[in-house]
């Protein structure tokens, strides 16, 4: 009996984590379509997958700080796919977003009010279909606020909190499966020109075989390197008045 | 300013170090370019990859364009790992035409080295298997270069070490193989006249490569294990080979932290020698079956091997006489090598045939690689042995050197104002300078 293919939407498609994730999900026999804002680099990934896989990729054009757009997107994509994946994301500068009110509201609009919008868009219409399923690259960084880069680390706290609500939610009313993947240090142009310990960074492939994995097995919440559960939870656990003294 | 280093970790510099990730952004590091050279995974072993001022990492154009069933021919940006289109495509039937002794390695770094495999003396090099090139030049055009298709950049930028341009995207034909096994049959060469005598009675074998004990000496000298080896058909398989026709490579091991200097010494060499020649003459007997990524990459398996030479890194002499010279040199170098007892871990003996490219190493021949740790008088016996190599008509190879002379280079690359001349004509304003380059005046 053939089985109809089913259909992954991933936002933010170019970039390593996208990549590495549509590799895999291509790999098996998944439908990719790649959203993302420069569709010349969006046909880049895609032709590298076709290739490698024989599978059929698509692009297409999607802003996430394009908000009104959301709705016409969604409508004018082939179909309603079966997973939805937002890999969307902006470091930013930390110490520019401190003095450009621009910049900093760039970075939140970039890793929460979009995200989180498009998801939300998407899950409505999951529940009205009866069936889909919702993945959310966020971040270590929302698990508390560090001076090194607290707009991002806000924004993804946000966009941590939207997802662990809108699972409460849809656990309860439907089978639509929400999760949230926290990836810690990974090497990507993100990080290129960041110092990072070994044993707490992973290659963008690792990322996309964690997600396909865990997706399997409805896992809720995941760190990709299981040592950043340990990591986070020492961070969270410590006093704020120690915490505050840190370098981190 | 990033200090880099190639395979040999001799010599470290300081340069700028560029990272585009488009097309585009390659393009544009190469027409700025200040004394600028494309790099790709940094297995050259010298200075071949290290920019005069700049140096363009092209490790993440690293993607597959397309891929032609039919023809079996892939095009790919020209950072893409060996390794990548042997995982991709081995399970699929289909396998590079030419692999050097890593996949470790780029598109782009293969073609700009013509590198050889063990099949050289057949089928010759990478540059022989490469369809089409996409080239930027500094001064401004991006040209597509094949055999009809300006010829002339084309089999100069093949084997050209980067100096003609950065090479951006490149289309190879692969070869279609029944399985990932390789047929391996050892044999045991008493002395050099009887490894030669091996290599000339095995020319119609597709791959063959000799380890030659470098510290026995007298009656034993050159005495070796020759490997040869062929593709694996479907039908050649048994045991457990049968269940996996396409084995899949080894997780790497690593070699984390640089040797001590003493760890490679006069003895702890001669010991292992001693045990690989004695284990490989135990095997010489039956032909096996080994997964391909062994037999073609067997130091892959160990990341960082290069560090096993200490801190100071090492030197990797390789050399190509031709060969109606080539016995009796080689006997000589060999010769001169026993005598001073300098612990070459690593002695391989190739036959190579004519290359592809404009300066291309290869030359109908026989080539010798050998390893020699970095210590005190190592240049100047190096620059003894780059006598012998020039007195018989042969020449190094670029893609290993750290350290020969001018004077060597030009005699043994007579070609050489052909090559500039087509430089002259991409990059007028010398702004493609890699420390080889600078170093020998290409």
């Amino acid at each position: 009996m053939a089985v109809a293919q089913q259909t992954v939407l991933i936002l933010g498609g170019t970039s390593d984590i996208a990549r590495a994730t549509a590799l895999v999900f291509a790999r098996h026999d998944w439908v990719v379509r790649l959203a993302g804002r420069t569709l010349s680099e969006l046909q880049r990934e895609a032709d590298d997958i076709s290739a490698r896989t024989s599978r059929k990729v698509t692009v297409h054009a999607f802003d996430v700080l394009n908000t009104s757009s959301f709705v016409e997107f969604a409508d004018t994509l082939p179909e309603l796919p079966d997973l939805v994946i937002s890999v969307v994301g902006l470091l930013g500068e930390q110490s520019r977003s401190e003095v450009d009110t621009e910049h900093a509201k760039e970075i939140i609009r970039s890793n929460y009010e979009g995200p989180a919008l498009i998801l939300s868009l998407f899950a409505e219409r999951f529940v009205a279909r009866g069936h889909g399923a919702i993945i959310g690259i966020s971040s270590v960084a929302g698990d508390r606020g560090r001076g090194s880069n607290y707009f991002y680390g806000s924004a993804k706290a946000g966009f941590s909190a939207f997802l662990s609500g809108l699972r409460n939610r849809l656990a309860i009313s439907s089978n639509i499966h929400v999760m949230t993947v926290k990836p810690g240090f990974v090497r990507t142009k993100m990080t290129e020109d960041m110092k990072l310990p070994p044993l707490l960074t992973a290659a963008p492939a690792e990322v996309g075989e964690a997600v396909f994995k865990a997706l399997g097995r409805r896992k809720d919440v995941i760190y990709v390197r299981s040592i950043w559960w340990l990591v986070m939870l020492i961070i969270r656990l410590m006093p704020e008045r120690i915490f505050k003294r840190l370098k981190l | 300013m990033t200090a880099i280093l190639g395979w040999g970790r001799y010599p470290i510099v300081d340069t700028e170090m560029i990272r585009p990730r488009t097309m585009d952004a390659a393009q544009r590091a190469t027409v700025r370019g200040d004394q600028t050279v494309a790099r790709g995974n940094g297995r050259a072993y010298g200075d071949a990859a290290i920019g005069g001022r700049q140096t363009i990492s092209m490790t993440h154009l690293n993607r597959l364009r397309s891929f032609d069933a039919e023809k079996g021919v892939v095009t790919v940006e020209s950072g893409l790992l060996l390794s990548d289109i042997i995982d991709t495509f081995l399970p699929r039937g289909l396998f590079p035409y030419v692999v050097p002794g890593t996949s470790l390695i780029t598109v782009g770094g293969a073609i700009a080295a013509d590198v050889h495999g063990k099949n050289h003396h057949q089928e010759g090099g990478f540059g022989e298997y490469v369809e089409s090139i996409v080239l930027a030049v500094p001064t401004g055009e991006t040209i597509r270069a094949s055999r009809d298709e300006h010829p002339d950049l084309f089999h100069a930028t093949i084997g050209g070490m980067g100096l003609t341009g950065t090479i951006l995207e490149a289309a190879i034909r692969l070869r279609p193989v029944e399985t990932g096994w390789i047929r391996q049959r050892t044999i045991v060469a008493k002395d050099l006249a009887a490894a030669f005598s091996a290599f000339e009675s095995s020319d119609s074998v597709t791959y063959s490569v000799a380890w030659i004990d470098c510290l026995a000496r007298g009656a034993q000298l050159g005495r070796s294990l020759i490997f040869l080896g062929e593709h694996a058909r479907s039908a050649e398989l048994h045991g457990n080979a049968l269940a996996n026709r396409f084995p899949v490579g080894r997780t790497p091991l690593s070699v984390p932290i640089n040797a001590p200097a003493f760890a490679l010494n006069h003895w702890t060499v001669a010991a292992f020698n001693e045990l690989y020649f004695r284990a490989g003459a135990r095997k010489a007997a039956s032909p096996v079956l080994v997964p391909a990524h062994p037999y073609f990459f067997p130091l892959d398996a160990v990341g960082n091997w290069n560090r096993i030479y200490g801190r100071r890194g090492f030197i990797q002499h390789q050399s190509v006489i031709p060969t109606q010279n080539a016995q009796g040199t080689l006997a000589e170098m060999l010769g001169r090598i026993a005598k001073r007892g300098g612990s070459s871990f690593l002695a391989v003996l190739k036959k190579l045939g004519a290359g592809s490219g404009i300066i291309s190493f290869p030359v109908p021949g026989y080539t010798l690689a050998l390893d020699f740790p970095m210590r005190g008088d190592l240049f100047s016996f190096l620059d003894e042995l780059d006598e012998l190599v020039i007195a018989a008509g042969g020449r190094l190879y670029l893609a290993k050197d750290a350290r020969q002379s001018r004077t060597t280079f030009e005699a043994g690359y007579p070609d050489l104002s052909r090559f500039r001349e087509i430089r002259r004509s991409t990059d007028p304003a010398g702004k493609i300078k890699s420390r080889l380059s600078e170093r020998i005046g290409i």
